[in-house]
């Protein structure tokens, strides 16, 4: 069948079966891989999308459920002149990424939350985070690079 | 996972008429489905979605009753059932952020999972099950783990929960999956308590009818201090014990009280 979806402000469509996840969509056909694959079991959340606004996991979601949707996805977080966006720029200077992996469901859980909760605390942080699995486990510095992103003094966390 | 039809209605009246063809299924959210038929431990033939049938999505409050669509996500019931805070801040602690905004209310109870947390919602509220054939009271519907009155092809179209007086949710929650390990439900209504119990028992949710006779003559943590649970139906797994289980479902039960208070 053919999808089409509106991504990151722009349309694009291509061919899919029933079975076709939104996330090897985005990768394979739209040739999106900053989105990725960690699990593909629903638990790591590094393939987290919003759709219609929504935050949700690309793995778990057929695209053809989004068919006609508005997706965003890390490639639509930088400035439109190539810049880091703010979440992003937060996560390098607080060190919130080691591998990587992880981070590209880390900024859309971040822009998730920071649209509903502007001045998040950091238990809410990462209570809204619990979808989201770091194995580098740079959960602290995730936090405050999300404290940072909201303009908030950034804490001394727990732990360290 | 294999592949399978994809269609998607825009009425109750289609999607039941998809679903005739054998091995068809529906979809919801596909928070569960869609983990097993990667597993392959689910083929369907045909999938139905349900999720854009704009009648099943939606909660209204009238008249002491609160209605949720039947494919409404659990995201929307935690931000719009305020009329029933405790239902509200149960949907409010399903799985994740992202497991929210797609799994629904109807896939949960259809799938009628041991450990899922509105099961125990539906049966201590005494709700009704509204579905496009008929409606089936709480106490009917739930019939053992991953099984309920729900005929092949029948459709939850809504739910329909009367609101207590006080109610409150204790959920002792697994770390790594965010289901239950246990948890308890207790709503306090003019003609009585119940009591029901998510995750604890191998036949699925259940009421605790002893607690719901003392809580009913006394609601108070202290009404149900000489009452034991039995042991011998609970779950045992490297999460918990059985007589872990028994235990958890006492102090939670006594937790939900004090809560309401």
């Amino acid at each position: 069948m053919k999808i089409s979806l509106t991504v990151n402000g722009k349309t694009m469509s291509g061919e899919a079966e029933g079975r076709t996840l939104l996330s090897t969509f985005l990768r394979e056909e739209l040739g999106l891989t900053g989105t990725h694959i960690g699990c593909d079991t629903s638990q790591c959340g590094a393939c987290t999308v919003h759709v219609n606004g929504k935050q949700v996991k690309s793995c778990t979601m057929f695209v053809a459920e989004a068919d006609g949707a508005d997706v965003s996805t890390i490639e639509g977080m930088a400035n439109t002149d190539g810049s880091l966006g703010v979440i992003q720029q937060a996560f390098q200077d607080h060190h919130g990424l080691q591998c990587g992996f992880c981070t590209p469901g880390m900024v859309m859980a971040a822009a998730s939350l920071l649209e509903k909760n502007p001045k998040p605390s950091e238990a809410e942080i990462r209570h809204h985070l619990e979808g989201n699995i770091c194995r580098c486990t740079g959960y602290h510095n995730i936090v405050k690079a999300i404290m940072a992103a909201s303009g908030q003094e950034v804490p001394a966390v727990a732990a360290e | 996972m294999y592949n399978f039809e994809f269609v998607k209605p825009s009425s109750v009246d289609e999607a039941v008429a998809a679903l005739r063809d054998e091995d068809a299924q529906p979809l919801s959210g596909g928070q569960t489905l869609i983990p097993t038929m990667k597993q392959r431990l689910n083929q369907p033939s045909k999938l139905v979605s349900l999720t854009g049938i704009a009648d099943l999505v939606g909660v209204s409050s009238s008249g002491g009753v609160l209605s949720v669509g039947g494919a409404t996500p659990h995201a929307t019931v935690a931000a719009e059932a305020g009329d029933y805070p405790a239902l509200a801040a149960l949907a409010g602690q399903i799985g994740d952020p992202a497991v929210r905004n797609r799994g629904t209310i109807g896939g949960s109870l259809a799938n009628n999972d041991p450990a899922a947390c509105y099961p125990s919602a539906a049966l201590a509220s005494g709700a009704t099950i509204v579905t496009n054939a008929r409606e089936i009271a709480a106490d009917d519907y739930f019939q053992g783990m991953f099984t309920t009155a729900l005929d092949e092809g029948e459709i939850i179209t809504g739910v329909k929960f009367p609101i207590p007086q006080a109610a409150n949710y204790q959920k002792f929650e697994q770390p790594a999956s965010r289901f239950a390990l246990t948890g308890v439900f207790v709503a306090k209504y003019a003609d009585g308590v119940r009591v029901a119990v998510t995750g604890a028992s191998n036949d699925g949710v259940f009421r605790w009818t002893e607690a719901e006779e003392a809580l009913s003559a006394n609601f108070s943590p202290n009404a149900i201090s000489g009452l034991t649970v039995a042991s011998d139906d609970m779950i045992s797994d490297l999460h918990g014990s059985a007589a872990y289980r028994a235990n958890l479902v006492k102090v939670l039960t006594g937790r939900a009280v004090a809560a309401c208070a």
